[in-house]
């Protein structure tokens, strides 16, 4: 407290008008520097056990709490509660399909079309299979097409025009025999480029 | 009248008739001196307002430029317009003065030096006022293009991605999602970033000059205008549902049906020409596409240094440099071939192995 005292009127007499007055008719004298502070003394005193003591604590706390948000990353992958569709469910009998129609009632709440062609029942994933966009069904023209690069499907769900490189796949597709409903599973999908069409899951007879 | 007009604007948009326009009409408008000069300028833009302005009593055309989402690309017609001009100006004024010993306007430009503060950055500082300013009053005035909360099993139709990507979107009709998505996106990339390797000429350094620089400046124009630009224009005003093609003044109608049925390479060989049937096994079933992309990219450039243009440029780079870029060179050209071929014969794939995904 003292120290800082003298110093600042060490640092003012200067500037003081009178001592200035002084000054000028006095030889020039060179103004005596202001006295350096002494570092204050425990910074000076931090021994290399402290150091690294007080470096120890700061580690463990920053592990902690990156191991925690970690954590909490891992437990946000995991959500209490899912709302999406579940991957396996039933749509209705074999009747409710008629012949030569596809069934867009569960385009937007489980992504298929259950198609009725040719005596054979299946269902077709509505995903595209050249980016994966969801394509339209147009009754008119007879056939899947998709909005964003213009591929085309038959009904059957075979590719034949835009740049897509194969057909649409299908879902896994059987009658549950409790209620006699069809139970589609998306789980497991069908394709065509590997033969997997002639499988007796990727398709149910119509009756 | 102009019903007619509307017609053959129609009928001209048509992508076989359009791309080819384009291409022949820019590549020989960069060779016109009277267009890249201020009278020139003033034509050109005048024509394009005009031609705006004349068909924005239409309906149809009415309907998908001035929707908001589309201002951008109207806009960046008359960028892209205004800067090639300028630059092109600047290049023909330049090769005037070279031809009569004058020294470059960059060079005479280069002894006045002004100061960064202020002269740079208040103009600096004025500019990003204005931007701010256009960007806020652009935010009040368009709405945001927001629709219902997204709902997987439906897309918009069209889908179209944002304004910057539809060239690639366009590709993505013509190519293999694998190669337009993701191998020719990084060629450009690539590519764009070896030019200073590749072309190590020092000609035009640091001044605007088309003389001295007449191929380099033709193929990277029509790499950028008419296969980056025009191709972003066909994708927002021409792409309308089920990415069909309609022309400009062509009312967007969700059922029209277009044939697009597309036939592989081997399809066309096994089972057109030849009759046989397509083979089972894969590298018999796609070995003439795979000799043809062994001809084109391997065959084509040992070939090319016979010819005396592409002689000139061999001895010059030496042929690392050289087969790098007529490489590049031709992977960009695999785009415009492509797109006639499918014009032409609906064909979908050269080379088509479903067994590797390997589709080109």
């Amino acid at each position: 407290m003292t120290e800082d005292i003298e110093r600042e009127s060490a640092s003012a007499s200067p500037t003081d008008s009178e001592a200035g007055a002084a000054a000028a008719e006095a030889p020039p004298v060179k103004p005596t520097p202001a006295p350096v502070p002494a570092r204050p003394a425990q910074e000076a005193d931090v021994s290399r056990r402290g150091f690294f003591s007080w470096a120890a604590v700061a580690w463990v706390g920053f592990t902690a709490a990156t191991g925690a948000c970690v954590t909490a990353w891992g437990r946000f992958m995991f959500p209490n509660v899912l709302y999406e569709p579940p991957t396996s469910f039933k749509v209705g009998k074999p009747e409710d399909f008629p012949p030569g129609v596809v069934d867009e009632r569960f385009k937007e709440t489980n992504g298929v079309w259950i198609v009725n062609n040719d005596g054979q029942i299946y269902s077709l994933i509505a995903i595209c299979t050249h980016l994966g966009c969801p394509p339209a069904w147009l009754d008119a023209q007879n056939k899947f097409k998709c909005p964003c690069h213009g591929s085309g499907y038959y009904k059957s769900g075979i590719n034949f025009e835009g740049p897509t490189p194969r057909p649409l796949e299908r879902a896994r597709i059987s009658i549950d025999p409790s209620d006699n409903q069809i139970l589609v599973d998306k789980a497991q999908k069908y394709l065509w480029e590997q033969g997997q069409w002639e499988d007796p899951n990727s398709y149910i007879l119509s009756g | 009248m102009f019903d007619a007009l509307k017609e053959l604007v129609n009928y001209f948009s048509d992508p076989k008739w359009s791309f080819t326009i384009t291409t022949v009409v820019f590549v020989a408008a960069l060779f016109w001196r009277r267009l890249w000069t201020n009278l020139g300028g003033l034509v050109m833009l005048v024509g394009v307002t005009l031609y705006f302005v004349v068909s924005m009593f239409d309906e149809n055309f009415r309907l998908v430029v001035a929707k908001p989402d589309n201002v951008p690309i109207v806009m960046m017609v008359y960028f892209v317009g205004f800067f090639v001009w300028l630059s092109m100006k600047k290049a023909y004024d330049n090769d005037e003065r070279i031809a009569n010993g004058e020294p470059t306007f960059e060079k005479t430009e280069a002894n006045d030096k002004i100061f960064t503060w202020p002269d740079l950055v208040f103009s600096e500082f004025i500019c990003m006022v204005i931007l701010t300013v256009l960007l806020v009053v652009w935010s009040i005035m368009l709405q945001a293009p927001l629709e219902e909360p997204a709902n997987t099993a439906v897309a918009p139709n069209p889908s179209k991605a944002p304004w910057y990507f539809l060239g690639l979107q366009e590709m993505l009709v013509y190519f293999d999602p694998w190669m337009a998505g993701v191998v020719l996106p990084s060629l450009i990339i690539v590519g764009l970033c070896a030019i200073p390797y590749i072309d190590t000429n020092t000609k035009g350094n640091g001044y605007f000059t088309f003389k001295e620089r007449r191929s380099e400046i033709v193929l990277f124009m029509y790499g950028f205008v008419v296969l980056w630009c025009y191709l972003i224009v066909v994708g927002t005003f021409m792409r309308g549902p089920n990415w069909n093609f309609f022309g400009l003044y062509e009312y967007w109608d969700i059922n029209k049906v277009e044939p697009l049925v597309n036939v592989d390479l081997s399809e066309y060989i096994f089972i057109k020409m030849l009759g046989v049937g397509l083979p089972s096994f894969w590298l018999v079933r796609e070995l003439p596409g795979i000799l043809l992309l062994l001809l084109y990219f391997v065959v084509l450039p040992v070939g090319l240094t016979k010819l005396q243009f592409f002689k000139r440029y061999y001895d010059d780079m030496g042929a690392s440099r050289f087969y790098v870029g007529i490489g590049l060179f031709l992977t960009m050209m695999l785009l415009p071939i492509k797109m006639y071929l499918r014009w032409a014969f609906n064909l979908k794939y050269l080379v088509h192995i479903q067994e590797f995904f390997f589709n080109v």
